[in-house]
């Protein structure tokens, strides 16, 4: 095997053990890390949504955008671009993270579930998997959202990671502006936004997951789209690593449950389990990259990327307010009906953007 | 000679456009970029498809490659 496919391979297990890791620490059953979630919990940390069990300033979100910008200052790869059809891949990420939060995580989180015992996660996969294919064809159909350009002057891609900063620094400082209702930062006091490792070994892992995650390029849908476009197998073997080092370990400290009922912040409705991480798989294709990657390219001053990552932040806020989002009881009527409107946006963009 | 500008295209929209050049048989190809990504992506497309690979730029932000099969 070459030298790339180990690399891959062991920063994937580095990353399963790590995510464990942090479930050990205190943070959500099979949520060491979730992209989506995480997300969604920032977004009512900063007030955006007003579902009191999902706030929190999650400081995992912060490392991996730093660690990302850190290693691609460092290896000359940090460079302010954008205009990419940029409006619509803000779009594109809100109905990214209303899959995601049907399904309830993003496939990042799917793989650590998948390796938790959770059969629910295993559906969701071969959902994903479909999405993924979707959009392969509608790729190999010559899809396209246009091309990016360098920016004049790379302010623009401080900018993202620069919020991020302020946002940590509130959260380390513990700044009150308003003491009677609270902010800028809310805190879930009971529900998994309570629940979380301690704040700099969450960063510190995050910084770590973000270097590798740069260095390797890893990209959960990026292993499928590869292997079934030009069966090539190395961001797969990171999707391997992952789940064989989260397995380990959630072995080893008595973690891993197999079954498809009682799976903690999952439900079992098989079809919407399906239909949610199809929508991430479809969206991912179409945008290049899985939510895990686009905070890495968010990092590196992609600003398309960071318009992806903001739109799921805000798409988590509407999923919230407008009930789109799952919870163990299952999905609801509008959450069944954002998913399908998702899916076929999706299908339309996935049609009529092509090369000229 | 064919020649393709892959330059700022999302992934894997870079590996596509080269391939399927590859694909109408073209024997030689010029292959421009603006990322490090695209430019591993598609060596790694050109070994696999049978194409020598030589670097006539290598930057950071932009390089360019020539493809002959062969």
């Amino acid at each position: 095997m070459e030298r790339t496919k180990w690399l891959t391979l062991t920063g994937g297990i580095i990353i399963g053990l790590i995510a464990v890791v942090l479930v050990k620490l205190g943070n959500p059953p099979n949520m060491g890390f979730c992209i989506a979630c995480f997300e969604r919990d920032i977004a009512g940390a900063i007030g955006l949504h007003r579902a009191g069990i999902v706030q929190y300033m999650r400081p995992e979100i912060i490392g991996l955008v730093l660690g990302a910008m850190i290693i691609a200052l460092f290896n000359g790869e940090f460079r302010s671009r954008g205009g990419s059809s940029t409006f619509l891949r803000f779009i594109m990420g809100v109905f990214m993270v209303i899959g995601a939060l049907v399904f309830l995580g993003c496939p990042l989180r799917d793989v650590l579930r998948m390796a938790g015992g959770d059969y629910n996660a295993v559906v969701g996969l071969l959902g994903f998997i479909v999405g993924i294919v979707t959009g392969v064809y509608f790729l190999r159909r010559g899809f396209d959202l246009g091309r990016s350009e360098a920016s004049p002057n790379q302010l623009g891609a401080f900018v993202f990671p620069a919020i991020l900063v302020f946002f940590l620094v509130l959260l380390l400082a513990g700044t009150v502006f308003n003491p009677e209702a609270g902010g800028p930062l809310f805190f879930s006091t009971e529900g998994p936004g309570s629940m979380a490792a301690p704040v700099l070994i969450s960063l510190g892992a995050g910084l770590l997951v973000g270097i590798i995650a740069q260095r390797t390029r890893l990209c959960l849908s990026g292993g499928i789209r590869d292997f079934i476009l030009i069966r090539d197998n190395t961001l797969l073997l990171g999707f391997v690593g992952i789940f064989l080092g989260a397995l380990v370990l959630n072995l080893a400290f008595g973690f891993f449950k197999p079954g498809f009922a009682d799976q903690p912040v999952a439900h079992s409705m098989h079809i919407w389990n399906f239909l949610g991480l199809y929508l991430v798989g479809l969206t991912a294709s179409l945008l290049g990259g899985c939510p895990l990657r686009q905070l890495i390219l968010s990092g590196e001053g992609d600003m398309d990327a960071a318009s992806v990552v903001i739109g799921m932040i805000v798409g988590a806020a509407i999923c919230h307010n407008f009930m789109f989002a799952a919870s163990p009881m299952g999905v609801g009527t509008y959450g069944q009906i954002a998913c399908v409107v998702g899916i076929i946006f999706m299908l339309i963009v996935g049609w009529v953007y092509k090369e000229a | 000679m064919e020649k393709i500008d892959v330059s700022g295209l999302s992934c894997p929209v870079p590996v596509i456009r080269t391939k399927k050049i590859m694909d109408a048989g073209a024997q030689e190809i010029m292959v421009t970029g603006s990322s490090q990504v695209s430019k591993e992506n598609i060596s790694k497309l050109a070994k696999q498809q049978g194409y020598q690979l030589r670097m006539i730029k290598d930057g950071k932000n932009e390089w360019e490659m020539e493809l002959k099969k062969g």
